[in-house]
């Protein structure tokens, strides 16, 4: 029994590991919606939470809040520099400058809800 | 998809659509609109959205062709700001009401467990009283503390992990344990056979609670925009058909004439056309007193206007004005990231999946080396280090302190451009700061004259001489002759001496005006005069000799005057350990005699343009941390080479394109300032980190059971929640004190 319990215990540490961090960091690219999807931020995440946008080219992201807590007030790109108030229950749009190919996180200000914009 | 399917929709209100058989009508009619890739209309709200390459008033006359009226509807920033406070207000509401129910039913739970310590399961009975409680509390966990939940699932199938994961597995797990023990107790030993109904319910209302207590301290956080925002005005008048037509601010355009009158907001930027009137510039350039315009001067959107009525022509419209631009600025600002908070970012960003693998450790070693009962133990510490983590104190800490801090720059007129600029303006060791127009006001004027006769009309002559010159201190002689209303005299035969002076006939009088060496070379004597000179040129000021008709007639002195304020600034920033470095193109002697007087450290003087940014990147070789100040305009090299480029130029344009942070006021005081609210912002954002991350290293031992032995006894969940809902509330209560804020004073 004693065995089982811990045995259960470390496997869910294994299973936290993969889940969270391992299987996390696998490429997200081929999964990516189009940019003129609209991002709805809702119960903690951004969904689709991975847009794929072209390189070189300005973007317009369009993101609809339906979460009125205060911590999806804000969709922060920090690498860019960029952020946005949304406004809850009405389309924002966010336009982004044209950018060099790469992965760039967007996130709440507390970084809980996050998304990625992949350019290609 | 259509062309210009993804270009922004244009929203309109719709009038007299009541029914789907109107939805058709409508939509039918602006597809056939040539541009149009999308039309649709929103019956509940009645509106209408259209995405294509087309003008508004296209759609609105297609929309008037079908027998419907429209109009565009505009929603301005501070409409949307409007709208969010309304709901955060309900969300709030709904909160409280959340976090009463689950407190209703949890607070009588827990006292009829401390009173009367029946929490187990024994009997048949205690089985089916505690089933209906389990039931009860389970319909608070879906109404209270639903939205825990489904964020939780959401964030697992997205392979991530927040604080709904942590709350929900929390109370999750308490329930789930109680449950079991209440429909099949004898799986568990006897003295495990405890409930914790009480702690799910709790905990969802605390942590309810604390959310919207913590929402109300939110709001006070962008107070500082809403104060930009509420000076937009909403509406203009506008000059349509020789008739006066009020119009929504958007519909303004370039080109428009506009009036204002007495006590209304200036709509728009713009150039007066016809008027005279002051005008109240303070929200914008810091600056107390009203500015007077007349034909030709420029007005700022957001500036009041308080005597007289104006007529002006709009120049820039929208997102272009510079209130527009500024608030922009702001609230971009807000957002951005500051360097200190790396590490707390890259510990939120693992946080979750680290605190939940501490829950099962901590309860593999209570049931491994605990004692009974161990199933009871495992469930509490683990419970409580899941409730007891935040995250949202470790994320919140550095966002919340930059707001506050960008927004009260923005409230003492000083614009940071982003979180780096706020966090080194603080760590500045030297400030380099250009002499005209920081120091001084940029504008030379006569400040002595002296004449053996006459004062005036030696002034008279001069000025008469000094029009033929397009020297600046020529300029500065024409105008002291104008302010004290007298009329130059006509000057003929002028002719300009290279670095020497200037000479002409004025009134058939042979005058000269120029420095020693003219003096000398037309043998004049000036010896009476030398004296004076030589104290005035002591003093920074240009020393210029007249003769009349071959005789020495006087002196006059020119300089740009220091600004009132400069001595006290200099002496705040010395306060703040800053040394001072003065670069100018004036001479050393003028040069140093200004130092003298501001108290200046080193000066450097007889520069090029080019010079300044040499010398900000000799001292960064020294490993010095270089601020400048300058006007934005000459010295945007320099400015973008300093670790911080102050940009003083009153707000204009250029300044706010340059500066890492821009003076709305024309005033060394703003530089103090903006360094000391650096310095308090950044000791903000340590306390709060410090907080959030003592709070963390120590409250999650501590509901680990690492104190147990001590005290014989484990942290209970409630009391894990309670300090967790707490813990993000201090981070902005925190960041909220920074508001008090007070820029230090200097007196002489």
């Amino acid at each position: 029994m004693s065995l089982l319990v811990n045995l259960s215990g470390l496997a869910l540490i294994a299973a936290i590991v993969w889940w969270f961090q391992l299987l996390k960091r696998s490429p997200a690219a081929d999964k990516a919606a189009e940019a003129a999807a609209l991002i709805v931020v809702r119960d903690g995440i951004y969904e689709p939470g991975c847009i794929r946008v072209a390189a070189g080219r300005e973007t317009e992201l369009r993101f609809l809040r339906e979460d009125p807590s205060p911590c999806a007030e804000y969709v922060v790109f920090a690498d860019l520099d960029i952020s946005a108030q949304l406004a809850v229950g009405r389309e924002t749009a966010v336009s982004l400058p044209p950018l060099t190919a790469g992965e760039y996180e967007f996130t709440c200000q507390m970084r809980m809800y996050r998304g990625t914009l992949v350019v290609t | 998809m259509k062309e210009g399917a993804g270009s922004p929709a244009q929203l309109f209100r719709l009038r007299g659509a009541s029914c789907a058989g109107c939805v058709n009508k409508i939509e039918r009619a602006l597809q056939q609109v040539p541009g149009v890739a999308e039309a649709r209309v929103n019956l509940a709200d009645k509106t209408l959205s259209v995405r294509g390459s087309v003008s508004a008033d296209t759609c609105i006359r297609a929309i008037e062709n079908a027998g419907y009226g429209a109009e565009l509807a505009t929603v301005s920033e501070r409409e949307l700001r409007e709208q969010q406070r309304a709901a955060d207000r309900a969300h709030y509401r709904d909160l409280l009401w959340r976090s009463g129910l689950a407190l209703g039913l949890g607070l009588p739970l827990m006292i009829w467990g401390l009173v009367t310590g029946e929490m187990s399961v024994h009997s048949l009975g205690q089985q089916l009283a505690w089933g209906l409680v389990g039931l009860a509390t389970l319909a608070v966990l879906v109404y209270c503390g639903g939205h825990y939940f489904t964020g939780a699932w959401k964030a697992f199938r997205h392979h991530n992990a927040s604080m709904d994961t942590l709350i929900a597995l929390g109370t999750g797990t308490a329930w789930a344990f109680s449950s079991l023990v209440v429909v099949a107790p004898q799986l568990l030993p006897e003295v495990a056979r405890h409930v914790y109904f009480e702690a799910s319910a709790m905990i969802i209302g605390l942590i309810n609670l604390g959310q919207a207590l913590e929402l109300r301290a939110r709001g006070k956080t962008s107070a500082a925009v809403e104060k930009l925002l509420s000076l937009q005005e909403t509406k203009a008048r506008v000059l349509r058909d020789g008739e006066d037509v009020d119009v929504p601010v958007d519909a303004v355009q370039p080109g428009d004439r506009l009036r204002v009158r007495p006590g209304e907001k200036i709509p728009v930027d713009g150039r007066v056309v016809e008027g005279d009137s002051l005008v109240d510039e303070s929200m914008l350039s810091g600056e107390p007193l009203p500015v007077r315009k007349t034909a030709g001067d420029a007005l700022s959107a957001g500036t009041l206007n308080k005597n007289g009525s104006l007529l002006f022509v709009a120049e820039k419209v929208g997102a272009e004005t510079r209130l527009a631009q500024i608030i922009e600025m702001v609230k971009r600002a807000q957002n951005s990231r500051v360097p200190i908070a790396r590490l707390a970012d890259r510990i939120a960003a693992v946080f979750v999946p680290v605190v939940m693998i501490v829950a099962v450790l901590a309860a593999l070693a209570w049931f491994n080396w605990g004692p009974e009962p161990k199933v009871a133990h495992m469930l509490v510490v683990a419970t409580a280090v899941l409730i007891i983590a935040c995250p949202c104190a470790l994320g919140l800490a550095t966002p919340m302190s930059v707001m506050v801090g960008v927004g009260l720059g923005a409230e003492h007129g000083v614009l940071v451009r982003n979180g780096k600029a706020l966090q080194q303006a603080g760590k500045l060791n030297v400030l380099v700061v250009d002499k005209t127009g920081t120091l001084t006001e940029g504008a030379p004027r006569v400040t002595d004259l002296q004449a053996d006769g006459d004062e005036r009309e030696l002034l008279r002559l001069l000025a008469g001489l000094e029009q033929a010159s397009e020297h600046p201190l020529a300029a500065a002689i024409v105008a002291a002759a104008r302010e004290r209303g007298i009329n130059p005299g006509e000057v003929q035969d002028f002719e300009s001496i290279t670095a020497h002076g200037v000479s002409g006939t004025v009134d058939g009088r042979a005058v000269l005006l120029g420095n020693g060496k003219l003096m000398q070379r037309k043998n004049i004597d000036i010896d009476r005069w030398r004296e004076t000179a030589e104290t005035l040129a002591a003093q920074g000021r240009t020393v210029m000799f007249a003769a009349v008709d071959g005789e020495a007639a006087g002196l006059i002195a020119v300089a740009d005057p220091l600004r009132e304020d400069a001595k006290l600034a200099i002496q705040r920033l010395k306060k703040l350990g800053l040394e001072i470095q003065m670069l100018t193109g004036d001479n050393r002697a003028a040069a140093e005699a200004v130092a003298a007087q501001l108290g200046i450290d080193r000066v450097y003087a007889d520069l090029l343009p080019e010079d300044k940014a040499r010398i900000v990147g000799d001292l960064q070789a020294d490993r010095r941390l270089v601020g400048m100040v300058g006007d934005g305009i000459n010295d945007a090299p320099a400015l973008a080479r300093a670790e911080v480029g102050f940009a003083i130029g009153a707000g204009t344009d250029v300044a706010i394109e340059t500066g890492d942070i821009t003076l709305m006021r024309s005033s060394l005081h703003g530089v103090a300032d903006a360094i000391e609210l650096s310095r308090a912002t950044l000791r903000n954002i340590k306390q709060n980190l410090f907080g959030a991350f003592i709070y963390n290293t120590l409250g999650i031992p501590i509901a680990a059971g690492v104190l147990y032995p001590l005290t014989g006894s484990l942290l209970s969940p409630v009391i894990a929640g309670g300090a967790m809902a707490l813990s993000s509330l201090t981070v902005v209560s925190n960041a909220n004190r920074l508001r008090l804020f007070k820029p230090s004073e200097v007196t002489v």
